[in-house]
């Protein structure tokens, strides 16, 4: 395997276990760290894309030859989504506050109204 | 439920393995760049004057962009304070409660302005090295957050930050709107001068923006962090 797939790979499996915990699990603060995982599977994903083989920073320095430089778009879009998802999770997390003290629980189960 | 979500998850997963394995959804060679990444690189050093190309797509190619990220963070914190200002119970009083102690408050106070020297460095050298005005107003935050933790409390002049971040977008609008009404004619084009390129007075507009972005940036998070704890300490100061 290439660096890249092993990499989209570890990408895929990030956002895997995110889906997971965000399913399974019935604690809304473990619900949100499922999300941020997914998140950054996400953001590994789209780093990933960028790859050039033996690639630098796109960074240009004085004394470093111009040698093959990887993709800044799809970095310029990772700084954009990390942003996102904090304004994400922060949101999130005061959701599960406003609801801990109007139902008492953070446990989906023990809601009522939540049940499906 | 949970074992057949976790046997069809594991499926994709394999069906994922084999689908790499053999080449597919992956681009077949990564040994060049495409052709936007290739013309940005090529083009950047002349046409905005950063060193770190990364800094050149958020500020000079995707400004616009950068404007709608900065007003995602600002109804984040809106909704935030919203729903944090109708949450009257001592959700943190235990943290509340356990005082951190002289050593640590004293040791928060004089961390506080090295953590700050940090984000500025960061943010002025946004456009030379990997850093710009979103991570250093994030370190930045970060300072006051540390002080928080050791539940000394900080008052917090809510009106000043507000005013800084309401200055900050509106001077993010204003750069906006010089670049409409210059010669170039473009919102937010980069029409200070360049300087020369790899020092810390170049790349125009690019420090101006990232220092206004890092002001909005740490004020929103400064805000957050003074609304839910003051959220989750409320019913306790009530009481007293």
């Amino acid at each position: 395997m290439t660096v890249p797939q092993i990499l989209y790979v570890s990408a895929f499996l990030l956002i895997l276990i995110g889906l997971y915990s965000m399913i399974t699990q019935r604690n809304m603060i473990r619900m949100i760290i499922g999300l941020n995982i997914a998140d950054l599977g996400v953001n590994l994903f789209l780093v990933t894309i960028g790859y050039v083989d033996k690639g630098s920073a796109p960074i240009f320095r004085a004394d470093a030859a111009a040698g093959t430089m990887v993709d800044p778009v799809p970095q310029a879009l990772v700084l954009t989504s990390i942003v996102i998802g904090f304004g994400v999770t922060a949101l999130a997390l005061t959701l599960v506050m406003r609801l801990f003290v109007t139902h008492g629980s953070i446990d989906t189960a023990r809601i009522r109204g939540l049940k499906w | 439920m949970r074992k057949l979500i976790g046997i069809l998850l594991i499926g994709g997963f394999a069906f994922y393995l084999v689908t790499v394995g053999m080449g597919l959804f992956t681009p077949e060679s990564s040994s060049e760049l495409n052709s936007i990444g290739s013309e940005i690189i090529s083009t950047s050093p002349d046409l905005s004057g950063a060193a770190n190309t990364v800094t050149a797509v958020v500020v000079q190619y995707r400004g616009f962009d950068t404007l709608g990220e900065v007003t995602v963070l600002f109804v984040s914190a809106l909704g935030v304070g919203m729903f944090a200002a109708a949450i009257k119970d001592g959700l943190l009083k235990d943290l509340f409660d356990d005082d951190g102690g002289f050593v640590l408050q004293a040791g928060s106070l004089a961390l506080l302005p090295f953590i700050a020297l940090v984000g500025l460095y960061i943010i002025f050298h946004g456009h030379l090295s990997p850093g710009g005005g979103f991570p250093g107003g994030v370190i930045i935050a970060t300072a006051v957050f540390v002080v928080i933790l050791t539940s000394r409390t900080l008052n917090i002049p809510g009106g000043l930050i507000n005013l800084l971040e309401t200055l900050a977008g509106l001077s993010f609008l204003a750069i906006g709107f010089v670049g409409l009404y210059s010669p170039a004619q473009s919102f937010l084009a980069n029409i200070l001068p360049k300087g020369e390129f790899g020092t810390l007075l170049s790349a125009g507009f690019i420090p101006v923006i990232y220092a206004i972005v890092a002001v909005k940036v740490a004020s929103e998070l400064i805000n957050i962090i003074a609304k839910l704890t003051a959220a989750g300490s409320a019913s306790e100061e009530a009481a007293e």
